[in-house]
């Protein structure tokens, strides 16, 4: 049951199930997709969440009652077209060391060797369910449940961008700098967030991305690429139904 | 292309525009001037795009030295701007000689004001604004708030010739009280709280805490309960929107506020009054009433009404001719603007 919502006068929200699940995320990202290749004027932006979508729009364009109804045709169109087309983006990442300062902490919490945590925590595709919390923080799904570890007692004031780290059973990477209690593992050389680039985010809500496991040269190489705008990102795009298909 | 330096920048002067738009998806604040009510106006009365940029200044206003001849207009808060410490007029373009000193003062009443040049400032445009947003240093001057000896371009007006003397009437100068009831929508998520809960927070006076800023207000008052907690699915935040706490206590999310959150929200603020949220301080107090959402577009379209008003006055005073005099009789400071008739 699709609930339509205002949220003030100048957004509506679209919530689907109340849950967090790959298959209600995807209906997010479906009616996201619609709205945003709709021509309908007076929509100004949309925000997908895990499981909602928030809608902007100029009510001197379009009525909130008019909005409600082109919303409510769009998600009557929706489910038998969408092809689902998506990408898994290679995020390259140094583990342990002063880059990552609690991959012991995480290894000896869970009873692992750091190598283990290592696999692990790469082996796996995670899906970006949503941006937020800071510019380009990708709120991730599917953490093994055999490294989950608990947020530091104590925040740490600065965390550097780049920063790959566990708290609880998600993980994620700080696009800035910015304090926080995630475990940190490693980092990436990559910018999430670059204000200056062309296209400033790396991620989107919908894609997918895997942590490949480098060494201290590699990551040199790649920050040296990215410091120059030299490095090409591996996106490897999958198609399907359902994502599992490719695997 | 002119330029101005910074003598004292004031506690939290900062470069804005409408904000940034687009981006919200990708997890970025829009940012922009908090009371765009008193910003567009003074983009108006210089005979700029409602939305070039300007200065929002926090409290106490910037003392700026000019390098060119420019016209400005001072709005929001009252405050007491004055031109190399001759008192000039809020709401009214004014013309401005090179060398000169421009002091905006104390903000009195309200909160925050604005000063916007013809011409509008020339920083660089970050993710197609020119609004800074601190917490990510972006945007804006250099990504910061204004420092002494920041020098600022502005740039070039097509013509200053008649710019200066345009002035808002008084009745529609916004009033600046210390309580204001603001008008909210119920939602997205009223059904999380206990309906006695909601007649409460309707009910009831809230005050600003020291705890505010650009990004959120927070309120201190009677205790809003929820059902079953104060988590909900991480979703996306509109503007003025009224998060609520596992405390209990209610946050106003404004500009800078981050694009998605975790906490229920029990009502969000209708669009016209957060140019009220925006001049009220910590001490100052609030009270909500909910109306609908065809009473939040009414007055919407009124405000509207009343920003095409102001560009009519503009393009009228732009055919007058007018001179400005700053003149001292028995020890009193005047400062009028005399337009030729004959």
């Amino acid at each position: 049951m699709i609930q339509y919502k205002n949220a003030g006068d100048r957004a509506l929200v679209v919530e689907f199930e109340n849950e967090i699940s790959e298959k209600v995320n995807q209906k997010v990202q479906d009616m996201a997709a619609a709205v945003e290749s709709c021509s309908v004027k007076g929509i100004e932006e949309v925000v997908p969440a895990y499981r909602s979508l928030l809608i902007f729009y100029n009510p001197l364009i379009i009525s909130g009652s008019h909005l409600k109804q082109t919303l409510i045709d769009l998600a009557g169109n929706i489910e038998s077209s969408v092809v689902h087309r998506t990408v898994v983006v290679e995020i390259p990442t140094l583990y342990g060391g002063d880059f990552g300062p609690d991959l012991e902490y995480v290894a000896q919490y869970n009873g692992l060797s750091r190598e283990t945590v290592i696999k692990v925590h790469s082996e796996r595709e995670y899906l970006i369910y949503m941006l937020g919390f800071t510019p380009g923080f990708p709120y991730l799904g599917g953490l093994a449940e055999e490294i989950a570890t608990p947020r530091l007692e104590v925040p740490r004031t600065k965390t550097p961008a780049g920063s790959v780290g566990i708290a609880g059973s998600q993980t994620g990477i700080y696009p800035i700098q910015s304090p926080g209690g995630w475990r940190i593992i490693g980092k990436t050389p990559l910018k999430l967030f670059d204000p200056n680039r062309s296209q400033p985010f790396l991620l989107k809500a919908g894609e997918y991305l895997k942590f490949i496991p480098i060494d201290q040269k590699e990551y040199e190489e790649i920050e040296h690429l990215v410091a120059a705008g030299k490095f090409e990102v591996m996106r490897k795009e999958i198609i399907g139904a359902d994502k599992n298909d490719h695997v | 292309m002119t330029m101005f330096r910074i003598i004292n920048a004031g506690p939290l002067s900062t470069v804005q525009d409408l904000g940034i738009k687009g981006y919200l998806k990708y997890g970025m604040p829009s940012a922009g001037a908090m009371d765009l009510f008193s910003f567009r106006t003074a983009n108006i009365l210089v005979g700029n795009l409602e939305g070039d940029a300007a200065i929002e200044f926090t409290f106490q206003g910037p003392e700026i030295e000019l390098e060119a001849d420019t016209v400005i207009a001072v709005t929001g808060g009252r405050c007491n701007p004055c031109l190399d410490s001759f008192p000039i007029p809020m709401w009214q373009s004014v013309f401005a000689k090179k060398g000169s000193i421009i002091n905006c003062g104390i903000v009195g009443e309200g909160f925050r004001g604005y000063i916007a040049f013809a011409g509008g400032l020339d920083v660089p445009k970050v993710l197609g604004s020119r609004s800074t947003y601190l917490k990510a240093a972006v945007g804006g001057f250099k990504g910061r708030k204004l420092a002494v000896a920041d020098e600022l371009k502005v740039n070039s007006p097509h013509n200053l010739d008649n710019l200066a003397g345009c002035l808002l009437p008084k009745e529609l100068i916004p009033s600046f009280d210390t309580e204001q009831e603001l008008r909210v929508i119920l939602g997205p998520q009223d059904d999380l709280f206990f309906q006695s809960s909601i007649e409460v927070f309707l009910n009831s006076i809230y005050e600003i805490t020291p705890q505010s800023d650009r990004m959120g207000y927070r309120l201190k008052g009677p205790i809003i309960k929820h059902k079953n907690g104060a988590d909900i699915i991480t979703d996306g935040i509109p503007l003025g929107a009224i998060q609520v706490p596992g405390e209990g206590q209610p946050i106003i999310m404004l500009s800078d506020k981050q694009a998605t959150g975790g906490y229920a929200k029990v009502a969000t603020v209708i669009s016209t009054d957060l140019n009220k949220v925006a001049q009220l301080k910590p001490g100052d107090n609030i009270r909500f009433r909910s109306v609908t959402l065809e009473e939040a577009h009414k007055a919407l379209d009124r405000q509207e009404k009343v920003i095409n008003n102001i560009k009519a006055l503009f393009n009228e005073s732009r055919q007058r001719k007018v001179r400005q005099l700053k003149f001292r009789i028995a020890n009193e400071d005047y400062f009028v603007t005399v337009e030729e008739i004959g």
